[in-house]
């Protein structure tokens, strides 16, 4: 890392091809990767928190190490394992040199990136799913890139600083100390225009009329403060690619929603939207429907 | 002017310590903000806020602070951009002239350079003061000014102060709405775990210590797995002046119904004050109505409290004999009693009131009970301060004072 990073470092990432970044976003990944720091993404489900990681990965050419945290993840488990269990059966039925504690040692996603040769992208996947105090845990080993382990007096120092992405949805609050570490940045949900951009990335050559008639239904369908589950630009896509594989019509998507299925995930939505259908309720066919705030 | 950013923040709740300006600080003087505001913008907000609970006051205290700084750049911009035309290539600089370029602060290079722009008429090329190319003087592009104001070039899109002035994060403030999201965040911190119930998980720590007492044969230990002992009940205030909550007073009852993690959750109506019965349905029809006191015997003081009410009446609702305001439901004992009974009888009670805290003392009746049960305003903050009044450290029981 050069002492003075110049700007042309800075934009380094820039977005790729698969993937569509607004520039607040770019700032902040360049930010994070500038200043050595871990980066926290918040955002709706199915906004793309995970699969930026991936992208930012590529376009820094660096090798991709994701852990995926659960409610039973404890922070040891991300720096090693110590297989007690196996020992204990080997102790008792033979199998390898029990005296050697090291072959029981299974390092975690953070050991086996520290461990790496070359500097490595950590995914902290939806660390909010984990206990309260989780990420407490690995204030240090976040910090100073190193941890000892207890079991055999070892030190794993990380040959290569790895940059570290965390993402959240939100589900806990998260502690302060470790807030004060980050690099923060919230997703927000696509505007129109970018919209349009990351549609194009993954149906390239829509039709122009469809995709108007998608995204006027979509955004209204978001605008329904009854929905429980507001339909994310991952169902969007999805619900697209339904849309051409049936080879629905303009006319079609614009009278109805077809494949709701694939928008509305939760059993009371659907409901909601067959009461407003028996109400014969109209569905907006154009961007004045919606009102001032999508005026193309 | 950039403290002015740092305690205006602070000034608007949001919590920023020395650590966060210091991260900013690094990154400014890596040239991270490309001398371009609206990067300049992202560049603060990630650094500095780390919830969009607080972008909406980042917005504001953004505009604030930077409000002036635009305006004056874009009035001159046109005609300094002509000036910076057709660059000239930079000289080299001797080692102290770039340290001492390195030594102005941004706030001193923001003031000198509206100065210096004020006092300019005309181009210049490669000098050391004047807005221009290829010079050492902190303002234009293609000069060697470490941490100058760039003025034109490329990178210019979007306006920071556009972004800050459309607010559009004002959704996310905590302090205004209690959105079903925020609210099961808040309600996830209900949680107190407890072994008990059928032993299915395996204790590797006692199968060591039981293996070991038992010569190497190895003897398998198992605990049950850690659960969740919180049980809630919910008394809900309905009809009159709580009408204007029925939002946020639902949201919060969904919230809690669908809080997987409690061990068990109950809830109930009433109308102004709880007295002898409370109510199934938010009708209040009698057919409804379970004896509070035959509630109380039934969930024991194991159980934790939530009463939900703007607690403003009459005071002889709360506080005299058959106060009860539905004549058909007349009850000798004053709405007081059956409250202190009900703080008495469980672990831990919270009120959480619609109203806005400033108006509380307005009321008699809200100002009594308040003595009786900590009280919280019914909004995210609010429901996350009366869950670590019903599940955190046991604090003083005296009403804690907004």
């Amino acid at each position: 890392m050069p002492a003075r990073v110049t700007n042309e470092d800075f934009r380094r990432f820039a977005g790729t091809a698969g993937y569509i970044a607004s520039e607040a976003l770019i700032d902040a990944v360049n930010c994070a990767v500038a200043l050595e720091r871990p980066l926290l993404i918040k955002g709706e489900p199915g906004t793309g928190k995970t699969l930026l990681a991936r992208h930012v990965a590529s376009a820094l050419g660096m090798p991709m190490e994701s852990w995926h945290i659960k409610s039973t993840t404890k922070a040891a488990d991300g720096l090693y394992v110590y297989d007690t269990v196996q020992r204990l059966n080997d102790s008792r039925f033979g199998g390898g040199d029990v005296a050697d504690i090291r072959r029981y040692i299974r390092f975690g996603p953070l050991g086996r990136v520290f461990n790496a040769e070359n500097r490595h992208l950590l995914l902290i996947d939806e660390v909010d799913k984990a206990d309260v105090e989780f990420p407490n845990d690995l204030l240090r080993e976040l910090d100073e890139m190193r941890f000892t382990v207890v079991e055999t007096g070892d030190e794993i120092i990380a040959r290569e600083r790895p940059m570290v992405m965390i993402t959240s949805n939100n589900e806990k609050e998260l502690p302060d100390a470790f807030l004060r570490r980050c690099i923060f940045h919230f997703i927000e949900f696509p505007d129109t225009t970018l919209m349009r951009q990351i549609i194009d990335v993954h149906h390239p050559n829509l039709d122009a009329k469809l995709l108007d008639q998608v995204l006027i239904k979509f955004y209204w369908l978001r605008e329904q403060n009854e929905l429980r589950k507001k339909p994310s630009t991952s169902e969007l896509i999805d619900w697209i690619a339904a849309l051409l594989r049936s080879g629905m019509t303009t006319a079609q998507v614009e009278e109805h929603i077809p494949f709701l299925g694939a928008l509305l995930k939760n059993e009371v939505d659907t409901e909601a939207l067959q009461k407003y259908d028996d109400r014969q309720g109209r569905y907006p066919t154009s961007w004045s429907d919606l009102g001032p705030r999508y005026n193309q | 002017m950039f403290l002015e950013l740092f305690y205006g923040l602070r000034a608007e709740g949001v919590p920023l310590g020395m650590q966060e300006w210091l991260t900013f600080v690094e990154a400014l003087g890596k040239g991270l903000h490309g001398c371009n505001l609206l990067k300049f913008y992202h560049l603060a907000r990630s650094c500095l806020v780390k919830s969009e609970a607080f972008y909406d006051a980042f917005d504001r205290v953004f505009l604030k602070v930077f409000k002036g700084v635009e305006g004056s750049l874009d009035d001159i911009t046109d005609s300094v951009l002509d000036w910076l035309k057709n660059p000239k290539n930079f000289p080299d600089l001797t080692p102290d002239q770039l340290a001492e370029l390195e030594r102005l602060s941004g706030d001193d290079l923001m003031r000198r350079f509206l100065e210096t722009l004020a006092e300019q008429t005309e181009r210049h090329d490669g000098g050391g003061r004047w807005v221009g190319t290829g010079g050492r003087s902190p303002f234009g592009h293609g000069g060697t000014h470490p941490t100058g104001i760039r003025v034109g070039g490329p990178g210019k899109s979007r306006s920071a102060m556009k972004v800050a002035e459309e607010r559009k994060f004002s959704d996310y403030r905590t302090d205004l709405t209690l959105d079903i999201r925020h609210t099961r965040t808040a309600l996830k911190r209900l949680r107190q775990l407890t072994r008990n119930g059928v032993a299915t998980e395996l204790d590797v720590d006692e199968t060591i210590d039981e293996t070991c007492r038992n010569a190497g044969e190895i003897e398998l230990v198992f605990r049950p797995p850690r659960r969740n002992n919180v049980r809630v009940v919910l008394l809900m205030d309905v009809g009159g002046t709580m009408d204007p909550y029925f939002r946020p007073v639902s949201t919060l009852l969904t919230a809690l119904h669908e809080e997987r993690g409690l061990q068990s959750f109950e809830s109930y109506y009433f109308h102004n004050c709880v007295y002898d019965a409370v109510f199934q349905r938010a009708s209040l029809r009698r057919d409804t109505a379970i004896p509070t006191g035959d509630l109380m015997r039934r969930l024991d003081s194991r159980w934790k409290l939530i009463v939900v009410g703007d607690a403003s009446m009459h005071p002889a609702e709360l506080l005299e004999p058959h106060g009860c305001i539905d004549p058909r439901m007349t009850s000798e004992t004053p709405g007081i009693a059956w409250l202190q009974r009900l703080v008495a009888h469980f672990d831990r009670v919270a009120w959480l009131n619609p109203d806005e805290p400033r108006v509380w003392d307005q009321s008699d009746t809200a100002r009594i009970i308040r003595r009786l049960f900590p009280m919280h305003h019914l909004s995210v903050e609010g429901v996350a301060e009366a869950i670590s009044t019903l599940v955190g450290a046991r604090a003083a029981p005296a009403a804690k004072s907004h």
